[in-house]
């Protein structure tokens, strides 16, 4: 007989019997136990005892799918879009490229704003990780990552330091000095360790907590100043490609998306999973929580992006054409939630009417695949990163 | 015994299915009054939206000059 494996994240004495060994966290009722997996064995069989077999529990858990699905659709009174009826129709959007950003030697994967609303952190597929001024194009620090395809990186609310990683399984945090001559990579820390790779990183409110996805299927938060890990977040069954902090006035929540095909929204101090939303047909590339909190974008390899409610827990509208067949990697919303920047793999962007659900503008530029979107954070103008190598600003 | 393990996990869905049925729900009328309101609340701060005029955005171009 052998147990599984599973990933121990604490080892000590176990509840029941007492002795050190690896133990694995369950959830009861929302009670914390640790138990080792022998006990946690012997557990399950005196729950199969207590009349659940595994062919009931399968027949309880099919109940209680269809019982939400029903739950959800009573829900379901009227779309989005009829609602939006009465809203005024959008004008012309005159958007275009005000700053192109070169310099990084290989595609661009990934990048963040500054909360100072003008520097900008980004990292390419070379393990160069580049920090630039938006407003004059110039680079102020650029570190060389031992690692290629650094797929995560962020900037931290102090803008005093950047948190990147990749391949490399880590999310390494650089403190940055003003001092433009000194080697970032030597005050380097090493903060999260994952067993696969990082695919997106984030600070929290402050410089001092981090919260990680990964390849693994597992989502992370961490302790700066120690490395320690605080809490986990188990529940994907398969990569996690990235995730979202909820805006800091609605609360503890952080939502990630997967090759599974769902999104899933975590509460961030007990590590339940609250809710899971898996109406995509592909993998989920980027997740964005609208501006007030309650709701979040996706956008997915199936060509469309979708806008799910976290109070209504359901998906109230879907982003797509018959004409876009490709992938979108990226999107963010426009402070007040009104528009929503998509960046697909046709190189494009597009810009669509949040609450009509009809596109708006397409934006044309990149010569090749935009892997990350973001909005500065007053809202002025949009960053987007791509695979032909450059950064590009819109206003 | 990978038996017991699939039971473990069956018994881990269950009571994460639970949860889920026992959380309050909103009608969609209402969730999506909301956000259209949050919208139109918010549409005037919204640089992207209303477009700022050359003098107060940072990065569109202060001289009258055109671009290729």
């Amino acid at each position: 007989m052998c147990d599984q494996t599973f990933l121990a994240i604490t080892f000590g004495p176990c509840d029941s019997c007492s002795e050190n060994r690896p133990l694995m966290n369950l959830y009861i009722k929302t009670e914390p136990i640790n138990y080792c997996s022998l006990c946690m064995e012997i557990m399950a069989c005196q729950g199969l005892a207590s009349g659940e077999t595994l062919k009931s529990l399968k027949a309880e858990s099919e109940t209680l799918r269809k019982k939400l699905e029903e739950e959800r659709k009573k829900l379901h009174d009227v779309e989005l879009e009829k609602v939006a009826e009465k809203a005024e129709a959008l004008g012309e959007l005159n958007m275009k490229t005000r700053r192109t950003l070169k310099g990084h030697g290989n595609k661009v994967l990934c990048m963040d704003w500054c909360k100072d609303k003008r520097r900008i952190v980004s990292s390419s597929q070379d393990g160069k990780v580049i920090v630039w001024d938006a407003f004059t194009t110039n680079k102020e620090h650029a570190v060389t990552m031992p690692t290629t395809w650094v797929m995560a990186c962020a900037y931290a609310p102090s803008g005093c330091a950047i948190a990147c990683g990749g391949l490399d399984n880590k999310c390494s945090v650089y403190p940055l000095s003003l001092d433009k001559d000194e080697n970032l990579s030597a005050k380097k820390k090493s903060v999260a360790m994952h067993t696969n790779y990082l695919s997106g990183c984030t600070f929290t409110n402050s410089d001092m907590q981090i919260l990680t996805s990964s390849g693994d299927g597992t989502s992370a938060l961490w302790d700066v100043e120690s490395g320690q890990l605080l809490q986990s977040f188990h529940g994907h069954s398969a990569d996690v490609l990235t995730l979202d902090l909820a805006p800091s006035e609605t609360g503890n929540t952080f939502v990630s998306g997967g090759s599974d095909k769902k999104a899933n929204v975590w509460d961030l101090r007990s590590g339940q999973n609250v809710q899971s939303f898996d109406t995509h047909d592909s993998d989920i590339n980027c997740v964005k929580y609208y501006p007030s909190g309650d709701a979040f974008a996706s956008a997915s390899d199936d060509s469309t992006c979708r806008l799910f409610d976290l109070r209504a827990d359901r998906e109230v509208s879907i982003y797509s054409k018959d004409s876009i067949i490709f992938g979108a990697a990226s999107v963010d919303f426009s402070l007040s939630g009104r528009l929503l920047f998509a960046g697909y793999n046709d190189y494009t962007i597009n810009v669509w009417d949040v609450l009509k659900g009809t596109r708006v503008a397409i934006l044309f530029g990149h010569e090749n695949r935009v892997s990350s979107l973001r909005v500065s954070p007053d809202g002025t103008a949009f960053c987007s990163g791509s695979w032909d190598n450059t950064l590009r600003i819109w206003a | 015994m990978s038996g017991s393990s699939n039971l473990v996990a069956m018994k881990k869905i269950v009571q994460q299915l639970r949860f889920e049925a026992s959380i309050n729900r909103v009608k969609v009328s209402q969730a999506a009054a909301d956000l259209q309101q949050f919208c139109m609340q918010n549409a005037l701060q919204d640089p992207l939206l209303t477009g700022v005029s050359s003098s107060t955005n940072p990065f569109r171009p202060q001289k009258v000059c055109s671009f290729l």
